[in-house]
């Protein structure tokens, strides 16, 4: 499938870079709210075909900094190139090229997973002729062709997700943003969500951005870490090189509280906790 | 130049027109609110009670009075578009809650970050908020043929009705939209809301002539686009009635007001996910 072209889901000028070298590239990329600085001057280069996870408490940026990247949010001040295009200056060509599921249900529950494909894939103008294709093809690949048919609400959390992500790799992103992918649900259906996020990657060699507050999450499944706290990044490195950087036989708890002064646990506002939970009812 | 600079140099990749895409995703959006109704319509039974009451029991008394001049027309002949107006505002006004739902779920972001303009997103649902209004239309229709009202059943007639109460429904589902993407909450919106509905339909001429009206009421009916929906119904629905403007300058009204909500609705849609 991937012979011919780097990114066969996408009409081919869309498809660029044929190999970027790196999809995101941040330059003291800021986001100030009144006298909060929420993500204070962030430089990231994250490579091709990497997993690279965001981790750091509530509060800490996370959300802020994939808002940027994602072109939600308009940064104060710096620069970001997300697969090879500026996200102030070229926002539509940004969204063309990636993907992205929301920390909060995006899923529309009201229809069934097939039709909440086709949207998505109407939405990004895919070839009518394939489209029927793909997304049966999509389904398959998030092991939900059984239940494609079947209202979204009627849904486990985990197959929420799933279709999601189905939802957000239908166009073959170059980079994929994950929000939290796995908060609220049990460790079976995390796992399965892990598993299909690697298969994904190794499959077209989507980049992968996720934030996490999940020290296992950050160790199990991502390539680099870049631990956020107050808005800055404290360290960015692999889950062994930061915790080498510790001592031996340290964990990643270890780390981020080495670098933070703090436990993971604390921290976030009153907000924060409310849409954390409010996640977690819905999916759980 | 790099290869990355080559392909972020725009109009360097073929795609349908800034204003087919605009079409193409409008009609997306709102086919997949339509698909909603049609896999749950409860609500849309829901909807069906108001206007029954405004007709059935307000208007049926009201007659009786003959206390307000409406010409030649029956008094029931009268209201019988007014409150298939109001009950179309009425519904539209809330539209917004669905919209504050939508974000506090991840809809809106989500919707947001795909390639979609802001404007084919917000006419989009708007559309289809407007197209569940003709549920009240069937209903309106219905109640007034049983009482005796002088129903024009001419398929032309019935069309055009259709395409006014699309349009002026949609129009408030907008209006709906962006008090929605200023307030953000759900409770506030209640409040909003609620404050909105009764003064926009009893400054119409929904239930009675503008002329009745003291002058600073007529200058507020005339601002409000529910007076030119309202006017344009009559004149369409039923046998015998006219708009005193004409219904070509009532629709012109009304599209130039939905044009203008939905430009400002399209700047302000990306707030809700910030």
């Amino acid at each position: 499938m991937m012979a011919t072209d780097a990114y066969p889901g996408l009409p081919r000028p869309m498809a660029a870079p044929v190999e970027p070298a790196a999809p995101i590239v941040t330059s003291a990329l800021t986001r100030r709210y009144g006298s909060v600085t929420a993500a204070d001057s962030l430089d990231l280069s994250i490579a091709s075909g990497e997993i690279f996870g965001l981790l750091g408490p509530n509060g800490a940026g996370k959300t802020t900094t994939i808002k940027m990247l994602i072109t939600l949010l308009p940064p104060t001040s710096g620069t970001a190139l997300v697969a090879g295009a500026d996200v102030v200056r070229e926002p539509g060509l940004v969204r063309r090229r990636i993907g992205y599921v929301p920390q909060l249900v995006s899923a529309d529950g009201s229809l069934t997973g097939r039709e909440n494909l086709r949207l998505s894939a109407r939405l990004y103008h895919l070839d009518g002729g394939s489209r029927e294709g793909e997304i049966a093809d999509g389904l398959a690949f998030m092991g939900l062709a059984d239940v494609a048919d079947r209202m979204v609400r009627t849904y486990s959390g985990g197959m929420v997700r799933r279709l999601e992500l189905a939802q957000a790799m239908l166009h073959r992103p170059i980079v994929l943003f994950l929000d939290e992918p796995t908060v609220g649900l049990d460790p079976t259906a995390r796992a399965a969500v892990w598993e299909r996020v690697r298969r994904l990657r190794d499959r077209d060699g989507t980049t992968i951005l996720l934030t996490t507050h999940y020290m296992d999450e950050a160790d199990e499944l991502c390539d680099r870490i870049g631990v956020m706290h107050a808005g800055r990044l404290a360290a960015i490195g692999t889950p062994a090189e930061l915790k080498d950087q510790v001592g031996p036989g340290a964990s990643l708890d270890d780390v981020f509280a080495e670098l933070t002064g703090t436990d993971l646990e604390i921290g976030g506002t009153f907000r924060d906790i409310g849409r954390t939970r409010r996640t977690a009812r819905r999916l759980g | 130049m790099t290869s990355a600079e080559r392909a972020a140099r725009p109009g360097a990749w073929v795609e349908p027109a800034a204003l087919h895409r605009f079409v193409l995703d409008t009609w997306t959006i709102t086919r997949a609110e339509l698909l909603k109704i049609r896999h749950d319509p409860v609500e849309m039974v829901s909807r069906a009670t108001q206007p029954l009451l405004w007709l059935l029991v307000f208007g049926q008394v009201l007659a009786r009075t003959r206390a307000i001049p409406t010409g030649s027309l029956p008094y029931m002949d009268y209201l019988a578009p007014g409150v298939l107006a109001q009950s179309a505002q009425f519904s539209a006004i809330f539209f917004g809650l669905a919209v504050i739902w939508e974000r506090d779920l991840g809809l809106v972001h989500k919707l947001l970050v795909t390639p979609a303009s802001r404007g084919a997103l917000v006419l989009g649902k708007a559309l289809a908020g407007g197209a569940r209004a003709l549920v009240q239309a069937l209903i309106v229709y219905g109640a007034a043929l049983a009482i005796g009202v002088g129903v024009r059943l001419d398929p032309v007639s019935v069309a055009q009705v259709a395409v006014v109460v699309v349009l002026g429904s949609s129009l408030f589902a907008t209006f709906s939209l962006v008090i929605a993407c200023l307030v953000r909450s759900r409770e506030r919106f209640m409040g909003i809301g609620q404050l909105l509905t009764m003064p926009l339909f009893f400054a119409s001429s929904a239930i009675y002539p503008v002329d009745l009206m003291p002058d600073w009421l007529r200058v507020v009916a005339m601002l409000n686009p529910l007076t030119y929906m309202v006017d344009a119904l009559r004149a369409l629905m039923v046998s015998g009635a006219s708009s005193p403007r004409g219904v070509g300058v009532d629709v012109a009204v009304l599209g130039l007001v939905l044009i203008a909500l939905v430009a400002l609705g399209a700047r302000l849609y990306p707030r809700l996910a910030q």
